[in-house]
């Protein structure tokens, strides 16, 4: 349990960033509203996922449409409040906390308007362990919660409770409440117990992304390069330590929009010791699939995180330019994302590409042997290759 | 004949360039406590120099940094009343949000956010409200010395700032500037708004520096035609200026990158501008400098505004070079410590005690400054610390390239005398003539400007017809900036996709650029 300050915000916003993997949504905002609840509502707890017990009610929320459209209409403030009252009447249970459904991106910080405006704790865990683009690509869905009932809420004092018999329905209607809603609004959705929230929640990583933030920002005091500094970050959590995949400018960004998504890809050629070598990143919303010199370097769902070569701060999809010069970073995701069943969701095929999914873990063996893996990583040491999936 | 003025940092710079574009006289004086005794000086050094008649200067241009320099200080700023328009919608974060408190409590007046405002799309948000806006004014009338209205997506539409600024005039009178969000920036309320309200905060120290600016040139006997240079390296008349004060930001290295292009007659090329103590090293693409991605932050406030995207490095003419014993063999260090100004006296080549990257150039015969017999340090030394420059110009001139090929490099500023002549990925080095004064040169040859950036939907139009749209909006915005109709073209495009959104919402930024109306008429 701590208490999160406006400066835990400043980090998270930073880390949040990079777990957004190129999507997700400029946390900026997100992170606005929050330090304005808590300055007007007082602090907000974080829990640790054990803190909870099993039968508290936990009411995840988040915003959901486009981030573009939230940088200009900026939502009211009690969206997610109204949304979460209004699903505690349908299930006759008051909440005992919320918490993200997505720690990357603008995602990171709803929970904590909600949280400061209700006068709840914020769960420190979410339900993608990076961003995605679609609700039913939860750790949640993966492992058997319902998403429904879910309330959609906008800004005006309108609210749409849906009810579907799976997660895959959820998405697509609440989609179109939302865009009837004027292109973002508010949402609660999975609601579940304590103990569902310990079995299904990739764990603690809302502190990660306020020690991803904290590594960008304290990294140059302590004389180390950011960029190291962010690699070294995620190290004693559940993903293990990140690796520079490669060094580069950006020569050439194609992006365009299908059915709603800035689908496109980004080529980089190599500066420092990458010189001669070209990176390709392609994308939906957030990056999907790097490859150095035409082979796979690395896949959703590990995270793909284009990083200022200087600062190390993220450099989103719609950001990225011509001539800008990037470190591109791996970060391994959790075992609970990797399973067959979640790869299912989000596996590279679940967004076309026809390739396995294999781990970065397997693919630098020998940077991870230097570096070491989270214990239940240890399998990908060990030379058995029989670990890897389709 | 034009006449290019550059306030900056330390120095203010002049030139009178003729109908040709040839550099008739240049000037540079330093910057005295009284910004407009230094223009009056160098402007009267420059006309006696050139010999040119005071009558015959038809078009004055001045990059200044005083405006930013106003809000940086926190001095003479405006109390400013603020409305936004979008309620119930923008609620959860109030205005001035995130700003730096002291900035805050010289420009905070009251603030109200009020129905209003469209979707990305068009329609309203919320019926717009003109009795609640009389009210908010009426409240506000006496207590401000400027309003700033915003309104959640008024690229899309203004309909509703623009009412809201006819009530403003109505109820305080015409005394009282209004500054408008979408006059002003483009989408992202918050930094939008933040640039409105620096905007009405700045408008009477604006008013001051082009009183100022009039008044010097009139003492002088120039009654010229008045423009001052906009972030973006074009030009705005004089009404346009005042107001919108706040694009004068960032004018400075953008002048100085176009004065580059201008002098070495290129439209692509990497500049380096060497200055004292640091060097900056921006990239010439089509004619404009190339843009951060990053938007500009003035005096700790979010705006949407972008500046030149510059690398800046510790290397400049007064770079103190260094022996570091490090282990068995001495290293030599250049930078990033300087001498700066103190350079006449504390260089060795004028007779004082610390050794400089000028003694360097001077000792190797590449310029003719002091006295190159008062540089007793050993050859090796020189020729290491001129080594570790080349290979800080080097990478820093790879880190701004786009390709891998060579490139250009145009060098300009006072200690581009320390630029080698050949530099691997480098195909040639230009270092034209006037080279010291390219900031003001680059405020003379600029031209007028109109910027559109808004959501467009494609649903129901074809591309080329928006594309149209926008073309037209940006030529239109350019000839109110004073550019000649006929002259004008389209300088940047940029097309970004909504994501997570139907019907096609694209985002379109489109900058039409011309010359100035009667640019050539005393030719």
């Amino acid at each position: 349990m701590r208490e999160i300050t406006p400066q835990d915000l400043e980090y998270l916003a930073i880390g949040a960033a990079i777990l957004g993997t190129g999507g997700g949504g400029d946390p900026l905002i997100g992170k606005i509203m929050a330090q304005q609840a808590i300055e007007e509502e007082g602090p907000v707890t974080l829990l640790q996922v054990d803190e909870l017990a099993d039968n508290a009610l936990v009411l995840p929320t988040a915003m959901m449409g486009a981030p573009t459209v939230m940088i200009e209409k900026i939502p009211e403030g009690m969206e997610a409040v109204r949304a979460l009252r209004t699903e505690e009447r349908r299930l006759r249970r008051r909440a005992d906390a919320t918490s993200p459904i997505e720690c990357g991106g603008v995602n990171s910080q709803i929970p904590f308007v909600t949280a400061a405006r209700a006068h709840l704790p914020v769960v420190d865990g979410d339900g993608m362990g990076r961003a995605f683009p679609e609700l039913q690509m939860e750790t949640f869905h993966v492992y058997g919660i319902s998403g429904t009932p879910a309330v959609v809420a906008d800004e005006r004092g309108a609210f749409v409770t849906v009810e579907t018999p799976d997660n895959y329905q959820l998405e697509w209607i609440a989609r179109g409440v939302t865009i009837r809603m004027g292109g973002h609004a508010m949402l609660v959705d999975y609601p579940m117990s304590g103990a569902d929230f310990k079995r299904t929640a990739v764990r603690g990583t809302i502190s990660m992304g306020i020690a991803l933030g904290q590594a960008v920002v304290g990294a140059r005091k302590a004389g180390v390069h950011p960029i190291e500094a962010v690699c070294a970050a995620t190290r004693h959590t559940i993903y293990g330590q990140g690796i520079p995949l490669f060094e580069g400018k950006v020569v050439d960004v194609e992006r365009r929009t299908r059915a709603g998504f800035a689908v496109g890809q980004a080529v980089m050629s190599g500066l420092g010791e990458c010189r001669g070598s070209q990176f390709t990143v392609r994308f939906q919303n957030e990056n999907l699939v790097a490859l150095r010199d035409g082979e796979i370097v690395a896949s959703v769902p590990d995270l793909i995180c284009l990083l200022d070569s200087e600062k190390a701060t993220a450099v989103t999809t719609e950001r990225l330019r011509y001539g800008q010069r990037i470190t591109a970073v791996g970060i391994p995701t959790p075992e609970m994302m990797r399973t067959r069943e979640a790869l299912d969701v989000w596996g590279p095929r679940a967004f076309g590409y026809d390739v396995d999914f294999v781990p970065l873990e397997l693919r630098f063996p020998s940077y991870y042997r230097k570096h070491g893996v989270p214990e239940e990583k240890m399998k990908y040491l060990t030379n058995n290759k029989s670990t890897l999936r389709g | 004949m034009r006449l290019g003025i550059d306030v900056g940092g330390t120095n203010t710079d002049a030139v009178i360039l003729d109908s040709a574009d040839r550099v008739l006289a240049k000037g540079k004086t330093p910057n005295s406590e009284d910004i407009v005794s230094s223009i009056e000086k160098v402007v009267s050094e420059v006309m006696q120099h050139s010999g040119v008649d005071p009558g015959q200067i038809t078009h004055a241009m001045l990059g200044t940094t005083q405006v930013t320099n106003a809000i940086i200080e926190r001095r003479g700023l405006a109390r400013v009343g603020i409305l936004r328009l979008g309620a119930p919608a923008t609620r959860a974060i109030r205005p001035l949000a995130a700003w730096p408190q002291d900035l805050r409590t010289s420009i905070e007046g009251p603030a109200a956010i009020l129905p209003g405002g469209v979707e990305y799309d068009g329609r309203p948000i919320s019926v717009f409200d003109e009795a609640a806006v009389r009210e908010a004014v009426r409240k506000m009338r006496g207590r401000v010395e400027a309003f700033a209205v915003s309104s959640v997506f008024s690229p899309v539409k203004s309909d509703d700032e623009r009412r809201t600024a006819e009530i403003i005039t109505e109820e305080v009178g015409e005394g009282i500037p209004v500054s408008i969000s979408s006059e002003i920036g483009s989408i992202g309320l918050l930094e939008r708004e933040n640039a409105t309200i620096l905007n009405a905060a700045v408008t009477q120290v604006a008013l001051r520096v082009v009183r100022a600016f009039e008044n010097a040139l009139r003492r002088l006997g120039i009654e010229a035609q008045l423009f001052l240079s906009q972030n973006d390296g074009t030009l705005m008349t004089i009404d346009y200026a005042l107001r919108y004060p706040i694009l004068t930001v960032a004018c400075g290295p953008t002048n100085s990158i176009r004065g580059a292009a201008f002098l070495s007659g290129l439209d692509d090329a990497v500049v380096v501008d060497v200055g004292g103590t640091s060097t900056d090293v921006g990239v010439l693409s089509s004619g404009f400098p190339r843009e951060s991605a990053i938007a500009v932050e003035i005096g700790g406030v979010q705006t949407n505004f972008r500046m030149p995207d510059l690398l800046s490095i510790g290397l400049g003419g007064g770079s103190i070079v260094r022996l570091v014993s490090d282990g068995p063999d001495d290293e030599v260090h250049v930078g990033p410590e300087s001498v700066g100004y103190a350079i006449t006296k504390k260089a060795l080549c004028f007779g004082g005690d610390t050794l400089t990257m000028t003694d360097v150039a001077v000792s190797r015969g590449m310029a003719e400054i002091g006295d190159r017999r008062k540089i007793r340090v050993e050859q090796n030394v020189i020729e290491a610390a001129y080594c570790r420059a080349e290979e800080m110009f080097e990478e820093a001139i790879d880190r701004m390239k786009t390709s891998s090929r060579d490139v250009p490099v145009v060098a300009v500023g006072g200690g581009s005398i320390l630029l080698p002549e050949k530099l691997p990925g480098v195909s040639k080095l230009h270092k034209p003539p006037h080279f010291e004064v390219a900031n003001a040169v680059g405020a003379a040859i600029a031209q007028a400007s109109g910027t559109i950036d808004r959501v467009f939907s494609l649903d129901n139009r074809s591309r080329d017809d928006v594309m149209d749209e926008a073309r037209k909006t940006a030529f239109e915005e350019a000839v109110r900036a004073g550019a000649d109709e006929e002259s004008l073209e389209i300088v940047e495009v940029e097309e970004v996709p909504l994501a997570y959104l139907p019907g096609n919402a694209v985002r379109i930024k489109i900058k039409a650029a011309g010359r100035l109306k009667s640019y050539r008429e005393d030719a």
